[in-house]
């Protein structure tokens, strides 16, 4: 044998070659799906951040062409909002997910399963007709209510599926335990099922506001907006992404800078939700 | 006792009711927009599928330019999202499966996820619609910079984190003494890949597609903000167009007459339709490789 | 699982609190961006002056007439003059009070931003698409001071039902057959060419970005963002700038006594620019509906009448229009015929 290099012949060094030119692609287009993040990240911290003042995050929008001005009602609007979709999905979310992880296999089950997977994929616009349809012209008023149900509508499946699969991961043995000493079917769950998998269920429902903050298409024609503070969730309301819509596509360099700021904030809300969970699933995870 | 067994009932029957609920409640968003369609299926038929015009002074709504440009935008986002999607699904389960790179790269396509769909449209008009502009004057095409291509480029960013997880599981799936075997008998790294891995991967990876393809056709914002907003018929990716989710939301607010109203709520109907269909099969095909491996 | 607890109570006082808050009356109103820019700083000083919020949601005039006709806002904004026709869909007759006059200005995105004149048959050609690049020959031979580049002509129109789009597609049938016959009049059109921004905004913001592109707003939307905007041959052939002057002089025509149907495009002033337009407030006639309380009723109307009256000092500075006093005469009886359970609000 030689010593130090093995001589290769051309034909093994020319896919090794192309073993190296292979990553490099495969390295290469990563980047470029992955670059953009930064940009984009980049960009609306270095435009938003410096909208961000007292006056910005705590007075109401100017009349059309004037300047100062800011995005509270934008702000608190997208709170409310947030919490009355809360108040609506996460009590049925859990509860159907516990239904999937109990009896997912039954009829009914199955039903359920692809109802949810399908709401799943329902574009968030159709949502915002069906909340129109069902609530603002019943009642004849835009509210926030309104746009809180199509909200709703849009985190129950995520807040589902990710309580049911959190809940198909807690071991039998935990179940029969608590059957075991004698717990009752009820108690078992809500006092020993649901604490097990109570970080997965706060993952899925931080991940299903993250998502619901970020909707525009459904708040169009429900919450409707507003230039005024408004608390009251039976009467229009202002939110972060439809202020952003309205800004951007206007003219005025005022109010554009106003929408890079509400992006900022409205990016800042997003993945301040997004990390929260990782460390959520990291630190209260009971590991099995 | 009695009375933990009445509770009991009562919990159970809570939880049957939790899962009734969401049954009915896909069943009614259903019949909702059939129901609020039916002035505009009785008055439309079926040229609505077929004809190309949409011109509510008229009364004439028809759906076909909308339904090519959701598909139109749609199919070039997946092109482009697959590719790159690929690149990362192949980066994240082969050659880089645990450390610092690879847990940025899997943090920077989670936020990529995260971005709301207004401010991709935002970035899209200040960004990307003057790079397009740029390169539809290089080729001689009408300088828009907000086109179907814009839209599609935006939507390829935004389908990419959804497709790429699921090209990393269905990857993941893919059995180590397969590559083992490949590897053993002197195949590189990147052949295992290119010969074995993807190809066993593929049905799993096609039904990625036809997920990700869902989620592409329901975007909004994004692309009503950049897509131009033209209601013709146009294979022209450097040209604008529309797709039926950016019509609603441009046209819903204003829409007086029964029938104009009604035609958009068809349009619901029938992005509803198309997505859930789409998102069915995907589905069937990613769940069926799932259960193989 | 005290957490829990004390989240529930948090979230039961937050929505108790939002529901229970006593505000002042809120009135809700939704329609053109035309006179958005005039509408929000009224309804702004409105509710300075008085405690009453106006919510004004500008989103079109079409969005306007829709969201009227189903009540779910209280009054529309529309600069279109609605039709006898297109009335009688509504539940329940209603009235159109004209409020300022504005100008639909021809504004575009050229370098040194040059003040162009031009034609009509140049502004509907340009728009038909058959003028495909600002250094044509029939602009050039108008404007011979300036250096038109060799950029192509983006067109930029309206994506959303536009009472803006119905005065600009009346002045052009007015004046041009071809346009007549190839797209016509319309709140809504089949547009030959182009891209569509939502609103005025949504336009101008078009025009502003994109080099080359041409669009149809309202002055104060120029005005405000600094873009140019052309001089328009006019009826009696005078090149006339559009301006809080020659609006007015538009303005100044016999009024019929449907006050709703005037249009002032393609005027016979003989300094009046030929695309002005007033812009009116839609409110139903009897307003005792849908359990509104009588408050509500009085607080729109008193607002109506401030609104053609008081409020007229904050038009000019946003070079709209005044109402001429012919016009107001005919909008305090409009106000006038308002009724709460058949009795008049205002008398």
């Amino acid at each position: 044998m030689n010593q130090g290099k093995p001589v290769l012949d051309a034909a093994i060094r020319a896919r090794l070659r192309g073993d190296g030119a292979f990553r490099g692609l495969v390295l290469g287009l990563s980047l470029v799906a992955t670059v953009p993040l930064l940009f984009i990240l980049l960009f609306i911290i270095i435009r938003g951040a410096s909208s961000i003042n007292w006056q910005f995050l705590t007075e109401l929008p100017r009349p059309m062409g004037e300047t100062g001005g800011g995005i509270s009602n934008a702000i608190i609007g997208t709170i409310i909002l947030i919490i009355v979709a809360t108040i609506i999905s996460v009590p049925l979310g859990v509860f159907a997910g516990i239904f999937l992880a109990e009896s997912g296999k039954t009829r009914l089950g199955t039903v359920a399963r692809l109802s949810v997977e399908t709401l799943m994929g329902i574009p968030s616009i159709v949502i915002g007709i069906v909340a129109y349809v069902w609530v603002v012209r019943p009642l004849k008023q835009f509210s926030g209510f309104s746009g809180g149900l199509a909200l709703a509508m849009i985190m129950l499946p995520v807040i589902t599926l990710s309580t049911e699969e959190t809940l198909l991961m807690i071991p039998v043995s935990l179940r029969e335990a608590a059957l075991a000493l004698g717990v009752t079917y009820p108690r078992m769950i809500m006092k020993v099922i649901l604490p097990s998998g109570l970080s997965g269920i706060i993952t899925g429902i931080l991940l299903a506001v993250a998502r619901g903050a970020g909707e525009t298409a459904p708040l169009l024609f429900t919450a409707f907006g507003t230039p005024f503070m408004n608390l009251n969730i039976l009467k229009p309301m202002a939110s972060l992404p439809q202020t952003i819509f309205v800004y951007a596509t206007s003219p005025y360099p005022e109010l554009q800078t106003l929408a890079w700021g509400a992006a900022f904030v409205l990016l800042v809300i997003v993945l301040a939700l997004n990390i929260v969970t990782k460390l959520v699933t990291s630190r209260w995870k009971i590991q099995f | 006792m009695r009375s933990t067994r009445l509770s009991d009932r009562a919990f159970r029957t809570g939880l049957v009711l939790g899962g009734v609920v969401v049954s009915v409640l896909l069943i009614a968003i259903f019949l909702s927009l059939l129901l609020s369609s039916r002035p505009a299926l009785v008055k439309n038929g079926l040229r609505f599928l077929t004809g190309t015009e949409w011109n509510p002074v008229t009364d004439t709504f028809h759906a076909l330019p909308f339904v090519a440009g959701t598909l139109l935008t749609s199919f070039v986002a997946l092109i482009i999202a697959t590719i790159l999607s690929l690149a990362l699904s192949v980066l994240m389960g082969e050659y880089f499966k645990k450390g610092v790179f690879a847990n940025i790269m899997r943090t920077a396509v989670e936020l990529l996820a995260g971005i709301p769909s207004v401010v991709y449209g935002f970035i899209g008009l200040f960004f990307l619609a003057p790079l397009i502009r740029l390169l539809q004057e290089a080729v001689g095409a009408p300088p828009y910079g907000v086109s179907i291509l814009t839209a599609s480029i935006l939507l390829a960013f935004m389908i990419l984190p959804y497709s790429a997880s699921i090209g990393r599981e269905m990857i993941s799936l893919v059995p180590s003494d397969l590559k083992e075997a490949a590897l053993s008998l002197g195949a590189t790294p990147s052949e295992t890949v290119w010969k074995v891995t993807l190809p066993y991967a593929r049905s799993g990876i096609l039904g990625g597609i036809l997920l990700s393809l869902g989620r592409a056709m329901g975007e909004t914002m994004a692309v009503t903000m950049v897509i131009g907003n033209a209601n013709d018929l146009t294979p022209n990716i450097l040209g604008p167009g529309n797709t039926m989710a950016s019509l609603i939301a441009n046209e819903f607010s204003e829409a007086s007459g029964d029938v104009y109203l009604a035609s958009l709520i068809e349009i619901a109907l029938l992005l509803f339709i198309i997505s859930t269909l789409i998102n069915v099969v995907g589905k069937i095909i990613v769940n069926r490789m799932a259960q193989a491996s | 699982m005290k957490i829990s607890r004390i989240a529930v109570a948090a979230i039961i006082l937050t929505v108790a609190a939002g529901l229970g808050f006593s505000q002042s009356v809120q009135l809700v109103g939704a329609g053109a961006t035309f006179p958005a820019p005039f509408y929000t700083k009224v309804f702004d000083e409105y509710n300075k002056q008085f405690g009453v919020q106006v919510n004004f949601q500008a989103i079109g005039s079409g969005g306007g007439q829709t969201q009227l006709k189903g009540k779910t806002v209280d009054f529309g904004a529309s600069d279109v003059i609605v039709t006898d026709e297109v009335a009688k869909s509504f539940p329940a007759p209603f009235v159109s009070i004209p409020m300022v006059a504005g100008a639909a200005v021809i504004t575009y995105n050229l370098p040194g931003s040059p003040e162009l004149k031009l034609t009509p048959d140049i502004v509907a050609d340009m728009f038909l698409g058959t003028i495909k690049r600002w250094n044509d020959s029939r602009i050039a031979a108008l404007n011979p001071t300036v250096k038109l580049p060799n950029t192509a002509i983006t067109v930029v129109h309206r994506s959303d039902g536009s009472g803006t789009t119905a005065v600009f597609s009346d002045y052009l049938s007015k004046v041009s057959d071809n346009w007549k016959s190839k797209v016509g009049v319309g709140q809504s059109l089949s547009w030959p060419v182009g891209v569509g921004g939502k609103g005025n905004p949504g336009v101008a913001g078009l025009v502003k970005q994109l080099p080359g592109a041409v669009g149809y707003v309202e002055l104060i939307y120029a005005l405000q963002n600094s873009m140019p905007y052309a001089q328009l041959k006019n009826k009696s052939g005078n090149f006339v700038k559009p301006s809080l002057a020659s609006t007015t002089a538009a303005a100044n025509v016999t009024i019929p006594d449907d006050v709703t149907k005037v249009s002032l495009t393609d005027t016979e002033a003989a300094d009046g620019y030929p695309i002005s337009t007033f812009t009116w407030i839609l409110i139903y006639k009897e307003q005792s509906y849908d359990n509104k309380a009588q408050a509500k009723a009085d607080a729109m109307v008193k607002l109506l009448w401030w609104l053609t009256h008081d409020a007229q000092q904050y038009a000019q500075p946003l070079s709209y229009a005044t109402l001429p006093p012919a016009v107001v005469a005919k909008a305090e009886t409009l106000i006038k015929s308002i009724t709460f359970n058949g009795t008049p609000l205002m008398k």
